[in-house]
């Protein structure tokens, strides 16, 4: 971890730590029956959601998937956004018209809103990559999609339409194992992801995407790559699904040796020992920083416990612009 | 200059634009094209063999040589990409106007357009100023997968704009006004109108306001209402009739998507008979909302059963005496409204 300076270190942490503790939240409100319908975890997705944000300038652009909380939080959604979202609220980010962190869009953030049909973040993305390129302008588009939707055909198209077009993008493919049940032996016949890409001609790398400095360094790289005219890379981030699918699936299809292996590569573990060893952090920094963040998000709950649901009479409203 | 700068001085009104000329069908969609991309240069089109070859029907023909690669964008055979990639220009500030080679191709683009480009607006208030050129319907033998008329998929779904025209001037007209709408907007043109139909086209600024109907011709007994290239049938049905002493009235839809309930339930409660009329298949067609509209809003006014002219409820068959069976046409029209007037 060595290029990586101790503030960058400790911002990660912090990210990191606000990303769990926020989805911590989430699993705990829904268990209140305060968020309704689904919910879907992204422990364990921390440090590559994080690290593939940071990476990023402020004006370029990202359509995150719905394990990616940390690269929202980074590119500045607010808890209060995010919570009010949560809980169907008028001040949430689709002021209750989208479900999770499903259509949490906001173009002055970068921001992409998502919708279920992974991996149409790969396409849209190739789209802004593709204008960003016709303006001539030095800005990055990233997408980010699953193991799962890496079997779509749009993958392959967007990906192929990228390097056909060389576009500055940055394609995050976030390997967890699992799509639902689906294993990753009847998802695809190759052992990684991203021997695909030389298909494309475009380089895939493969990462570590529970290890924060790995992550950070490779998508800094294609990043600067894609900026510098060099066009689109490939990176898949291994990783693990530690939850269901969405609250409701007990994942007890997921052999409970690959989650132990996978627990002992937590994310959060492993910066917060790369910070200990600096002597960047001890207990009673751990512990001001978590009582922070549940101050911050006590604040953000109770502002979207207290605004508003959306008003019954603009159920129509907004179709159209 | 800043690309964002050169953005507010794009939109600008090209001057010395006056008068009309005559147009093929096809040339009007040319012209509009053209025109957009001479006033506002965030406009681009994009599709298959689209800019050096000049498409598959020549439409965009003489394009990239007038605006360049980078704006006349010949791409790899993915309707599905090119469609998502669209969206993600416009995000990026450009209208791009994307072809599908023929209408039927554009179920490979469907999600694109129905889980993505609809929805957008609605959850997150992002716009999607997009247009889609969808060359369909049939009439030219050309089988099952190259003469569909399916913009009734496109009808039902929430966020998005659907127009139909059926003369050049509104070729011409609801062109521009597609790519000037924030709204994904498909833009169903008639294949078979594209070289046999020509009329008066307006130059410059003639813009056809999204979501209303025109009269085509007045009349007092029957009211048909059709779209596409099935408004010319109805007026060659209903010359044929005026001969016979029988006052026909048509309306040209012209947007199907939101589509115009004043005009629909004014020839209704005019004439209290209504011949409705399209090439698409008949179960779920637009054809049976207009039905529905009447008969829930102009019930009162009617004098016979609201009747349906539609292709049954098959593929597009390629075989001449088999795709004329299936497609309404003139004298087919004529058979319905007698039946209809007799009633």
């Amino acid at each position: 971890m060595n290029e990586i300076d101790d503030e960058l270190l400790q911002q990660a942490h912090y990210w990191m730590r606000l990303t769990r503790a926020l989805d911590d939240r989430g699993t705990f409100l829904h268990k209140q029956s305060k968020i309704v319908g689904g919910y879907f975890s992204q422990i364990g997705h921390e440090a590559l959601s994080v690290a593939a944000a940071l990476s990023l300038g402020p004006k370029d652009i990202i359509a995150p998937m719905h394990r990616d909380l940390g690269a929202y939080l980074v590119r500045g959604l607010t808890p209060r956004r995010i919570l009010a979202q949560w809980l169907g609220r008028e001040t949430g980010v689709t002021r209750g018209r989208d479900a999770n962190l499903h259509g949490m869009g906001d173009l002055s953030l970068g921001i992409i809103g998502f919708i279920s049909h992974l991996p149409a973040s790969t396409g849209v993305i190739a789209g802004v990559a593709h204008g960003i390129k016709l303006k001539g302008e030095p800005r990055v588009a990233m997408c980010f999609f699953g193991d799962g939707s890496a079997s779509q055909g749009l993958a392959h198209e967007a990906m192929n339409w990228a390097s056909v077009f060389k576009l500055p993008m940055v394609i995050i493919c976030e390997n967890n194992q699992y799509a639902y049940s689906t294993p990753l032996s009847r998802q695809m016949a190759i052992e990684h992801i991203a021997q695909r890409a030389a298909g494309y001609n475009m380089p895939g790398v493969i990462v570590d995407g529970n290890d924060f400095a790995a992550v950070y360094h490779v998508t800094k790289e294609a990043v600067e790559r894609a900026r510098s005219g060099g066009g689109p890379t490939f990176i898949e981030c291994k990783t693990m699904r530690m939850r269901g699918h969405a609250i409701h699936d007990n994942m007890a299809y997921v052999p409970k040796e690959l989650l132990a292996e996978w627990e002992a590569r937590d994310p959060i573990a492993r910066i917060e020992s790369e910070l200990r060893a600096r002597g960047l952090l001890d207990d009673a920094k751990l512990a001001a920083l978590l009582a922070r963040i549940e101050a911050e998000l006590d604040e953000a709950q109770a502002f979207a416990e207290s605004s508003p649901y959306p008003d019954p009479a603009t159920v129509t409203d907004g179709v159209y612009a | 200059m800043t690309w964002d700068q050169g953005l507010h001085k794009a939109t600008t009104v090209l001057a010395g634009e006056q008068g009309t000329r005559e147009l093929t069908y096809l040339e009007a969609i040319r012209a509009a094209l053209r025109y957009e991309m001479q006033r506002d240069r965030r406009v681009l089109v994009m599709g298959e063999d689209i800019g050096v070859y000049g498409g598959a029907f020549k439409v965009t023909q003489g394009l990239i040589e007038e605006f360049g690669e980078d704006r006349v964008i010949d791409t790899p055979m993915t309707e599905l990409a090119m469609i998502y990639a669209a969206i993600g220009m416009s995000f990026e500030g450009f209208l791009p106007v994307v072809e599908m080679q023929f209408a039927d191709f554009i179920s490979t683009g469907f999600d694109a357009i129905v889980q993505f480009a609809a929805t957008n607006h609605f959850r997150w208030r992002q716009p999607v100023p997009i247009t889609i050129r969808a060359p369909g319907g049939g009439g030219l033998r050309a089988g099952p997968f190259h003469s569909q008329s399916n913009e009734a998929w496109f009808v039902h779904t929430p966020g998005l704009k659907v127009v139909a025209p059926a003369t050049p001037a509104d070729a011409y007209g609801l062109l521009l006004s597609a790519i000037r709408d924030p709204n994904p907007v498909i833009y169903y043109e008639t294949k078979y109108l594209y070289r046999s139909l020509k009329g008066m086209v307006p130059e410059g600024e003639a813009l056809v306001p999204i979501g209303q109907a025109a009269v085509r011709r007045s009349g007092e007994e029957l009211s048909i209402i059709a779209y596409g290239a099935m408004v010319q049938e109805a007026l060659s049905a209903a010359n044929e009739l005026e001969r016979a002493g029988h006052s026909i009235e048509v309306l040209d839809l012209r947007t199907l998507k939101p589509i115009d309930e004043a005009a629909i339930l004014a020839t209704a409660r005019k004439t209290g008979k209504v011949l409705i009329v399209h090439e698409a298949n008949r179960t779920c067609g637009v054809g049976a909302e207009v039905a529905a509209i009447i008969a829930e809003q102009a019930f009162e006014y009617l004098d016979g059963p609201i009747t349906r002219l539609a292709a049954p409820d098959t593929p597009v068959p390629y075989s001449p005496p088999l795709e004329d069976a299936y497609r309404p046409n003139a004298a087919k029209i004529l058979a319905a409204a007698r039946e209809l007037l007799a009633y």
